[in-house]
């Protein structure tokens, strides 16, 4: 099954299996990650903000319109920021590499 | 072997607080009770993408079916809870079983607020809370069916946006005089009514319906309204709020006002019974009030708040209240709890579906109802939280962040 390392809020860095079809962030929650994840993936609370290791950022398509807002309303926005509700995890995703975001 | 944990109601806020048992390191038994079929499911899709068949139920499982067994959460689903005998602390269930407990927490939700009018019970007319119910409606609904809609609240609104998307031809028939009153000022509605008709969703205010009238095979066929008026319905979907289910917890003795009487950890007077989510009356020290939420995010954090005061590491639970809704290409985000007396100052224009309202009292900002602004969303919780004081005039231009003024 495809990776995804995640660092945790407290530092420590955990590999995971990935579950294909899913959202990064679907995995992130069925693996017990501190993301609340309050509106299920609609793109609606920005509660499920990660930080994407450079290179990943670079390979992934751009962020949406919507996306780009709610996270420009964050106090935590960095250059890789993502919504992991809005990245579908695939076998070409193998190795993502993140860091969850602080909560807002 | 100890008695385990006990929750009632395996909703949103009692398949956080099993979760967040596990999490915070809780080793003892945990079970958890659902009257659905199903394991701990996000109801705000059901009206939204999952009846519009954009998502299987599949993607609205909170956790995976498995998480629970790995997790050694014991589940009983499909099954009530009937009463509660806090001397003894066992539940029964209403098959007959009974089970004993060492803490007890009441995740019971709400249920719907009935319509009582004649004709309510004909086959075509349904409420809309569960999964259950929405496999009902998808089933009858032929693609070009007239729909009737009772209530413009949230429901109703989601509900006419999907109608038109799939094809059906939608009348949402409201009691009051503007759609969504309960959250928004009437020039915020008037907004969403004209977005609604632009869509062709016919939309009847101050009209009460009074009946529901059968067609020759018996199913319904027209709603009757207290202007005089007959509307075709192939389908009727009652949306017209919910009540807490509290009925287990009076029955038990617990203090119930308007939600089972919880502090702001999520303990009941009695020591061995906690109560979480919708059916909750519970204090706010942000807000410097008790009141009753129907949310996602109070179901979830209340959830955690009682995990956390279960295991002895009481973490008192304020925040500010915060919903969403998706109608049509509107992204509508909400904050804080308006009141019709609120001063409205509006940033962004109408026009362009893009702005938000932003709700000031005695000059503090209470609320805002975002209409795809969503860069405002974040901030505007900080602001509410904070009790902020923005000037106005700077708050109604769109170019000034609202993180500007925090």
């Amino acid at each position: 099954m495809p990776k995804i390392i995640v660092t945790d809020r407290d530092g420590s860095t955990r590999t995971i299996e990935g579950e294909t079809g899913l959202s990064v962030m679907e995995n992130l929650r069925d693996n017990d990650f501190p993301i609340a994840a309050i509106c299920g993936g609609c793109c609606s609370c920005a509660t499920c903000h990660v930080y994407l290791e450079d290179s990943w950022f670079a390979k992934l398509p751009e962020r949406q319109e919507d996306e780009q807002d709610l996270l420009e309303g964050s106090g935590h926005m960095k250059e890789t920021s993502r919504l992991s509700c809005q990245i579908e995890f695939s076998d070409e995703l193998d190795g993502l590499t993140l860091t969850i975001a602080p909560e807002d | 072997m100890p008695e385990p944990v006990i929750i009632v109601g395996a909703g949103q806020a009692g398949g956080q607080t099993a979760v967040s048992l596990r999490l915070m390191g809780y080793e003892g038994p945990v079970l958890l009770i659902g009257d659905e079929s199903h394991v701990p499911y996000e109801r705000p899709p059901l009206s939204k993408a999952f009846l519009a068949g954009d998502v299987g139920h599949e993607r609205l499982y909170l956790k995976r079916p498995t998480y629970y067994d790995d997790h050694d959460i014991a589940l009983k689903l499909g099954m009530r809870v009937g009463a509660i005998d806090r001397t003894a602390k066992t539940v029964t269930l209403t098959s007959g079983e009974s089970l004993g407990y060492d803490k007890l927490v009441l995740a019971t939700g709400s249920r719907v607020r009935q319509l009582d009018v004649p004709g309510v019970d004909l086959n075509g007319v349904h409420y809309l809370r569960t999964l259950g119910d929405v496999e009902a409606i998808k089933a009858e609904l032929e693609p070009d069916a007239a729909v009737a809609i009772v209530g413009g609240g949230y429901i109703g609104l989601e509900v006419a946006a999907v109608m038109t998307k799939l094809g059906a031809k939608p009348v949402v028939i409201e009691l009051l005089d503007q759609v969504m009153a309960r959250a928004m000022a009437p020039e915020v509605a008037r907004f969403f009514e004209h977005v609604h008709r632009g869509e062709g969703v016919d939309i009847r205010l101050n009209t009460g319906v009074t009946g529901f009238q059968a067609d020759d095979q018996g199913r319904v066929g027209a709603v009757a309204t207290d202007r005089g008026e007959t509307i075709a319905a192939d389908l009727v979907i009652i949306g017209i709020g919910i009540l807490p289910e509290t009925g287990l917890a009076g029955a038990a003795g617990l203090a119930v006002e308007n939600g089972i009487v919880v502090d702001d950890c999520g303990r009941t007077e009695d020591p061995s019974v906690f109560a979480a989510g919708d059916c909750t009356n519970h204090p706010n020290a942000l807000l410097d009030r008790r009141l009753r939420l129907e949310s996602v995010q109070n179901a979830v954090s209340q959830g955690k708040a009682v995990a956390a005061a279960i295991i002895g590491k009481p973490a008192p639970y304020a925040e500010v209240p915060w919903f969403w809704s998706d109608q049509f290409d509107l992204k509508l985000q909400i904050v804080g709890l308006s009141e019709p007396e609120d001063r409205v100052v509006i940033r962004g224009s109408l026009e362009d579906r893009k702005f938000s309202a932003c709700y000031l009292r005695d000059g503090v900002f209470v609320a805002i109802n975002c209409i795809n602004a969503l860069r405002d969303f974040t901030a505007a919780k900080k602001l509410v939280a904070a009790g902020a004081r923005p000037d106005p005039a700077r708050l109604a231009d769109p170019d000034i962040a609202l993180k500007e003024f925090e």
